[in-house]
C-alpha cells in the first residue's frame, strides 16, 4: 500500500457506481424493460456484441453499399444528386435493375486515373521500403537496449505519433523551402550557392510520408523482435557463425510478422495519402487521394468519387486482408 | 565484430530520432522568432503567441475540435471496450468474423475513402428521423468515433489478453454478478487502457482533417481545417506558434501518464508478489 490515498479514492469511486447502479436496478423503468430484454432471449452478452455490431453496420458497412450504389448512378445534372436510380419497379410488375458502369469506362479511359493509381501505388511502395530500413535497425536496436533505457526509447518514438500529424508535415514546409533550414546550412557551408529546389517535389513528399509513417513500421517490428530469444542467436555464434549471416538466417525470417504487419500499415494508408502530396508534393505525380478530394470538392462530380473509391478499395483489398489476418491470429492467439 | 554492431545501432537511432526530432524542435525555435520570415532569424520574440491568442477564428476553431475530441473518444471508449470484450472475452460467436473486419478495417482504411462513404451516408439518410438533418458537430462526430473505436479497442484488447482470466472467473465462481464482476475487477484492472484509449481517440479526432472535412457542413470550421487553409497560403509563424503549444501540452501528458503508468504497474507487481509469498507461507498449514 504505497498510496492509500489512491486506493481509497479508487475504492469510493467503485462504491459510489456500486450506489448508483443499485439504484437504477431497482427503478421501474429499468426492471421492466430487462424482464423484456429476458423474455426476448437477450442477455447482457447479447447487448455487448450489439451494440458496437450495430454502429458499425450502420457507419461502416452501410456507408460501402451507399458508395458502391452510387458508383453505378448515372449523373442526371452535373454530379450533384439527384442521380438515377438502380433499382425501379417498372409498371408495378417487376424489378429493373440498371447498373450504369459509365463511370468505371471513364476512369478507365481516361489516362489521369490510371496514372494516378500507378503513381499512387509506387510512391506507397518506395515510402514503404524506406520505412523499413530506417524503421528496422531502430526498433532493433530499441529491443536489444537494456530494459530502463527501452522505455525511454520506446516514448521517444511514439511522442510525435501524439502531435499533430498535420503540424508535423508543416514542418517539413519550414525545413525544405528555398531559404528553409536546410537550404540555408548548405548555403553558408558553400556546399551549394544557389538554394536547391526540395518543397513541392517528389523528394519532398517522400521524406513526409517516410517521416509520418516511421512510427508505424518501428512499434510492431519492436513488438515482434522484443519477444526473440537472444539464446538462439548466441547458440549460431557459438557454433562459428559469423553475426550478419545470423542475423540473416535466425532474426531476420523469425521478425517476418512484425515486417509484414510494420509494411501493412504504412503501404495501405499511404496509397490513399492526401494531405502529405497536397502540402509537400509537386504537381507531377498526382496521388489517387488527391484525385478524389479534387473529384469531389473541385468537380462535385459524387458518382465518379464514388468510382474512384471502390477502384482504390478494390486495390488494396489484398494487402487488407492480409492485414486483417494477421490480427485475427494474434488477437484469437492470444485469446486463448 | 559486436562493437562495429553496436556502433551501427546506435547510429541508426541516432539518426532515426534525429529525422524524427529535427522538424518538431525547428518548427519550437521559429516559434520565437521576432521575424515575419518563418525561416530567418530575427531574435527573441512571444508576439506570433499574442497574435495567435487574438485571433478569434482560430480560438473558435480550436474550442469547437476539442469539444468534437472529447465526445468522440468518451463514446468511442464505452463502443470500443465492448468490442474489445466480445473480441477476447466471448470465445467464438456467431459472425465474428465479420464482427472482427469490421472493427478493425478503420484502422487502415484510406481516410478519403472512410470520409466519403460517410459523407454519402448523412446525405442520404439525411431526412430520416434520428439522424441529424445539417452537418456538423454532430456528423463529425460520429465519423471520428467510428474510426476512433477500432484504436480503443486494440488497445483495450491487448490489456485484456494479457489480464489473468481466473481473476473473473474466481469472482464469478463466488456468486458475483457479470456486471460486478466487470466493475469491481475487471474495470481497475483495465483502466490504464482505457485512459490511453481515451487520450489517443482524443489526440486522433483532434487531429483530423480529411475526415473532417468531408463530413462538415458549410459553415463549420475544425482547428485542422482552419491549419490547412491558412498553411495553403503560406508559412505563418503563428502555426508555428499553435505547434509549440500542442507539442507542450502532449507531451507533459503523455510524459506524466507514462510515468504514473509505470509506478502503478510496479506496485500491483509487488503487491501480487506479497499476496504469493502470503499464500505461500500459509500454505503448510492447511
Amino acid at each position: 500500500m504505497a498510496n492509500p490515498s489512491y486506493v481509497s479514492l479508487g475504492q469510493r469511486l467503485i462504491s459510489a457506481l456500486e450506489a448508483v447502479l443499485a439504484v437504477i436496478v431497482s427503478s421501474y423503468p429499468y426492471r421492466a424493460s430487462a424482464g423484456l430484454l429476458r423474455r426476448a432471449g437477450v442477455t447482457g452478452r447479447t447487448l455487448v456484441i450489439a451494440i458496437p455490431t450495430i454502429w458499425l453496420l450502420l457507419f461502416f458497412l452501410v456507408p460501402f453499399l451507399i458508395v458502391l450504389k452510387i458508383s453505378f448512378a448515372e449523373t442526371r445534372w452535373l454530379g450533384s444528386p439527384p442521380y438515377t436510380p438502380l433499382f425501379e419497379w417498372v409498371e408495378g410488375q417487376y424489378l429493373q435493375i440498371k447498373l450504369s458502369f459509365g463511370n468505371y469506362l471513364f476512369l478507365l479511359r481516361d489516362s489521369l486515373y490510371v496514372q494516378a493509381f500507378l503513381s499512387s501505388l509506387k510512391v506507397a511502395f518506395i515510402s514503404t521500403i524506406f520505412c523499413l530500413l530506417i524503421g528496422y535497425p531502430m526498433a532493433y536496436a530499441i529491443a536489444r537496449a537494456s530494459p530502463s533505457w527501452r522505455n525511454t526509447l520506446l516514448m521517444l518514438v511514439i511522442l510525435p505519433f501524439w502531435t499533430s500529424f498535420l503540424l508535423r508535415v508543416y514542418a517539413w514546409i519550414g525545413l525544405l523551402s528555398n531559404q528553409g533550414v536546410i537550404n540555408q546550412v548548405l548555403m553558408s557551408l558553400g556546399i551549394t550557392r544557389e538554394p536547391i529546389v526540395m518543397l513541392q517535389t517528389d523528394f519532398a513528399m517522400y521524406v513526409g510520408i517516410v517521416y509520418s509513417y516511421l512510427p508505424f513500421m518501428i512499434l510492431p517490428l519492436y513488438a515482434n523482435l522484443e519477444k526473440h530469444d537472444p539464446s538462439l542467436l548466441e547458440a549460431a555464434v557459438d557454433l562459428g557463425c559469423r553475426p550478419f549471416r545470423a542475423f540473416l538466417s535466425i532474426t531476420l525470417p523469425l521478425s517476418r510478422p512484425g515486417i509484414i504487419a510494420g509494411s501493412m500499415l504504412v503501404f495501405i494508408p499511404a496509397v490513399g495519402e492526401f494531405v502529405i502530396p497536397r502540402l509537400l508534393g509537386g504537381t507531377s505525380s498526382l496521388m489517387i487521394g488527391r484525385v478524389l478530394w479534387d473529384e469531389y470538392f473541385a468537380n462535385r462530380n459524387w458518382p465518379v468519387a464514388s468510382a474512384v473509391a471502390i477502384a482504390l478499395l478494390l486495390l488494396l483489398v489484398v494487402p487488407i486482408v492480409i492485414f486483417q489476418r494477421m490480427q485475427a491470429r494474434e488477437t484469437f492467439g492470444a485469446a486463448r | 565484430m559486436n562493437q562495429r554492431r553496436s556502433i551501427f545501432l546506435l547510429s541508426a537511432l541516432v539518426f532515426g530520432f534525429a529525422f524524427l526530432y529535427v522538424p518538431i524542435l525547428s518548427m519550437i525555435v521559429f516559434s520565437f522568432n521576432e521575424s515575419k520570415l518563418v525561416t530567418v532569424w530575427g531574435g527573441f520574440s512571444v508576439k506570433w503567441y499574442r497574435a495567435l491568442l487574438s485571433n478569434e477564428r482560430m480560438l473558435e476553431a480550436a474550442w469547437l475540435s476539442i469539444r468534437i475530441a472529447a465526445v468522440t473518444a468518451t463514446i468511442a471508449v464505452v463502443l470500443g471496450t465492448m468490442a474489445a470484450f466480445a473480441l477476447s472475452r466471448f470465445g467464438r460467436f456467431r459472425l465474428r468474423a465479420l464482427f472482427a473486419g469490421m472493427v478493425t478495417a478503420p484502422l487502415v482504411m484510406p481516410e478519403v475513402i472512410t470520409g466519403l462513404s460517410l459523407l454519402l451516408l448523412f446525405v442520404a439518410f439525411a431526412p430520416l428521423p434520428l439522424f441529424p438533418d445539417a452537418r456538423g458537430f454532430s456528423t463529425i462526430t460520429i465519423a471520428h468515433t467510428t474510426l476512433t473505436m477500432a484504436y480503443v479497442t486494440v488497445v483495450v484488447q491487448s490489456r485484456l489478453s494479457m489480464l489473468d482470466e481466473s481473476l473473473e472467473e474466481a469472482a464469478l465462481d463466488l456468486g458475483a454478478r457479470p456486471a460486478k464482476v466487470f466493475l469491481v475487477i475487471t474495470l481497475p484492472l483495465i483502466a490504464p487502457a482505457l485512459i490511453s484509449g481515451w487520450l489517443l481517440a482524443f489526440t486522433l479526432s483532434l487531429d483530423d482533417l480529411v475526415i473532417a472535412s468531408f463530413t462538415a457542413g458549410p459553415t463549420t470550421n475544425t482547428l485542422p481545417m482552419m491549419i490547412f487553409s491558412t498553411v495553403r497560403r503560406g508559412l505563418t509563424p503563428e502555426i508555428n506558434a499553435l505547434a509549440t503549444i500542442m507539442v507542450g501540452i502532449v507531451t507533459v501528458f503523455v510524459v506524466t501518464a507514462g510515468v504514473l503508468m509505470a509506478r502503478q504497474e510496479r506496485k500491483r507487481e509487488l503487491e501480487m508478489r506479497a499476496a504469493w509469498q502470503a499464500a505461500a507461507a500459509a500454505g503448510p498449514r492447511q
